[in-house]
């Protein structure tokens, strides 16, 4: 059999597509994290627990309401959405005159809450949240046994980062958003509402936490824990791909996800601190990240 | 010496004088006027359902109840804290309790690398520490203590369970899914171990980060292995990620999936259509008979979901300090322990259970099997009880033991 570095090759196509998968839910997490930066610029702490927030709503609508997956695929985020517009409008608007420390101590807070919220209501074992119909099965790439679900995965959040991106760099209305962004005071003498358009970004962004967090409900365990275990690596990877790089952090997530997958097999044990040290070369090599400004 | 004849002098007066039933009056002399118990969990993370606030739980029902059987003349208390998982905030935690607030035992005490420290603590502090929740057979080997009792379950009567009767069942070559700590390698040591006296083979192992988020990656490396075999030697969030996972990669379809720490709280966070047929050792199921049903129900209604072993063995720890407290009226350590060792646990958790030299102690394990869906025929029904595994059986025998306590 072919081998690569000593790893049969079936095996290291496999890794590299698992990789793909998780490096999908880096690469949505990232990229609300970086709209979020680059217009509000709050550190938006609060991301992993409104991603958990998603896939509890997607377990609470089916077993309370019998809302099914795909519906729950539009209304968990939409949920979401309006409470991150809530807490944008009733909180988070008055700190963006000050310290970026102060929006993410508010939004460190708010994620605390609504873990403990979900943990004293549910406990930390989890829920089970079964895969749809359509998706039971798996596809057999000759490489590897690929379930469906994760195929899936990775074809709704490319989708997703692609339209994320294209709205915001190539539509008037992302042009606005941007402007708005590079100078908010011209922006307005304009007669273009910015308070509006910052609000809808914060409810954007953390929608997209929503979508990744429905997305996971089927494929990992619905528990008050899971946006806590991923939100650290997603922040290291903003800051790899440079903070408020819209590109960046898509093509970022997606390629830690693989370079993650890969450690599993040569060294398991690091897989969990390999995103860090590359973190730690990056800042060192290219402080802003690798798709970062100097401001 | 002196203090402690002047007590019992002070005490044969008292019974003396009074005349009344001897448990009420005998004088016990206590650190702190009060007994102090300290259960210390993981309140907050991927252990806590297994001990945390169902830990908590117990331990005041076994303090409420005994003072509802025996009317303490003492006072007796109970605290609480999180020790996150960290053996540094643990042993912390244990010392400021023994130091600064006169605490006597505690309990619970999940989590190998915590429970291995807070036993080096509890040594050096002289007080008691009466082990529920932790796995590694360290803790009454290499690092045995006077003063630690290792009281549910530990890897070896895990891991011998299912190593013994699966190997047997001609399911012999074993790959390992290993949580990179002190439990997940003494888990998948003493699993091994068992595969290897009954004629099986270990194929392979992979050692993953507590808390991974995903577990695909590590199911593909034991997919491609082609053990007949794959043992989750993890635990809590852990177990039921990689159980998920192996489901979704179609793990089951050729493989069996050996869970090496399951328990009920895990089948019900995953339901019994993910997780039937799997098969593993058990220390305590509330389902066995009138007298687990019974504290069982006891305990739902306090705490809202059924007793893991650990929630059940907390309590019976309890009780069973508390009476060993009565009985000998202090709770001076070394006479508490030497009551304990002297003690034969009778309960509705453990029948005829002894508290070894090395501190371990033995009472009968389950080995279980999944209910199928249909099968269960209400909730929190889950187990097949496919075997009794008697307790000088279920543990590590004395001639294996590495303790330096044990004499040979």
């Amino acid at each position: 059999m072919t081998e690569i570095f000593g790893i049969p090759i079936q095996a290291f196509m496999g890794q590299l597509m698992l990789g793909l998968v998780n490096g999908s839910f880096y690469a949505m997490l990232s990229l609300g994290l970086a709209v979020i930066f680059g217009m509000l610029n709050i550190i938006n702490f609060a991301h992993g627990a409104l991603y958990m927030a998603g896939a509890m709503l997607a377990w609470m609508g089916l077993n309370y309401f019998g809302i099914g997956y795909w519906w729950s695929l539009l209304l968990a985020p939409l949920g979401v959405g309006i409470v991150g517009i809530v807490v944008e409008r009733s909180m988070l608007q008055w700190l963006y005159k000050l310290d970026h420390l102060y929006g993410l101590l508010l939004t460190f807070g708010l994620a605390l809450i609504l873990e403990g919220l979900f943990r004293d209501l549910y406990g930390v074992s989890g829920l089970p949240y079964s895969i749809p119909e359509e998706f039971v099965g798996a596809y057999n790439l000759g490489f590897m046994f690929l379930p469906k679900y994760r195929a899936w995965v990775i074809l709704a959040s490319l989708l997703v980062c692609f339209a994320t991106w294209f709205f915001i760099e190539k539509t008037p209305l992302g042009a606005y958003l941007r402007a708005a962004t590079e100078n908010p005071r011209l922006t307005q003498a304009f007669g273009i509402n910015v308070p509006l358009m910052v609000m809808l970004t914060y409810g954007f962004g953390v929608a997209l936490a929503g979508f990744a967090g429905v997305l996971a409900a089927p494929a990992m365990q619905v528990s008050p824990l899971m946006g806590s275990n991923l939100i650290i690596v997603v922040f290291a990877v903003v800051v790899i791909g440079g903070m408020g790089s819209i590109l960046g952090s898509i093509v970022t997530g997606l390629g830690l996800g693989v370079i993650e997958g890969l450690t599993k097999v040569f060294y398991p044990e690091a897989s969990s601190t390999v995103v860090f040290i590359i973190m730690a070369i990056v800042l060192l090599v290219r402080p802003a990240g690798l798709f970062g400004r100097e401001k | 010496m002196k203090r402690r004849l002047m007590s019992v002098l002070v005490g044969a007066a008292m019974v003396s004088l009074a005349g009344a039933p001897a448990y009420a009056q005998k004088a016990v002399k206590l650190s702190g006027d009060m007994v102090k118990i300290g259960v210390l969990t993981d309140m907050s993370g991927v252990y806590s359902d297994l001990g945390g606030q169902g830990s908590v739980t117990a331990a005041q029902m076994a303090i409420d109840d005994f003072k509802a059987q025996a009317k303490p003349s003492w006072k007796i208390e109970l605290v609480y804290a999180d020790h996150q998982n960290k053996a540094d905030v643990g042993s912390n935690k244990a010392r400021e309790w023994y130091d600064t607030q006169g605490v006597d035992m505690i309990t619970d005490a999940l989590n190998s690398a915590v429970a291995l420290a807070v036993s080096k603590v509890t040594l050096e502090k002289k007080r008691v520490l009466i082990d529920t929740g932790a796995a590694s057979t360290r803790l009454t080997n290499e690092d045995c203590s006077p003063n630690t009792v290792h009281y549910v379950y530990d890897t070896y009567a895990l891991a011998n369970g299912p190593g013994k009767a699966i190997t047997k069942q001609g399911k012999d070559s074993w790959f390992f899914l290993t949580a990179d700590y002190a439990f997940g390698h003494s888990l998948e040591k003493d699993t091994s171990d068992a595969v290897k006296a009954n004629g099986g083979k270990v194929v392979g192992a992979v050692r993953h980060p507590l808390n991974a988020s995903d577990f695909s990656s590590f199911l593909l490396q034991a997919q491609s292995s082609k053990a007949k075999v794959v043992g989750l030697a993890n635990a809590g969030g852990d177990t039921i990620n990689s159980i998920k996972a192996a489901n979704e990669f179609g793990l089951t379809k050729s493989q069996t999936i050996v869970g090496l720490l399951t328990t009920i709280i895990d089948i019900h966070a995953l339901g019994l259509p993910t997780t039937q047929g799997m098969m593993f050792t058990e220390g305590f199921y509330w389902n066995l008979n009138s007298e687990t049903r019974e504290w069982s129900r006891r305990f739902f209604g306090k705490h809202k979901k059924m007793p893991s072993m650990l929630h059940a063995g907390t309590y019976s720890a309890v009780m069973t300090y508390l009476k060993a407290v009565q009985a000998t009226g202090t709770d001076e350590a070394d006479a508490v322990m030497k009551q304990l060792k002297a003690t034969t646990i009778n309960d509705f958790f453990a029948k005829g259970g002894k508290i070894r030299e090395d501190g371990r102690m033995v009472h009968d394990m389950y080995l279980v099997e999944v209910k199928k869906p249909a099968e269960s025929t209400e909730p929190w029904d889950y187990y097949h009880i496919k075997a009794v595994i008697p307790a000088n059986e279920a543990f590590q025998p004395m001639s294996l033991s590495r303790c330096p306590l044990v004499k040979k």
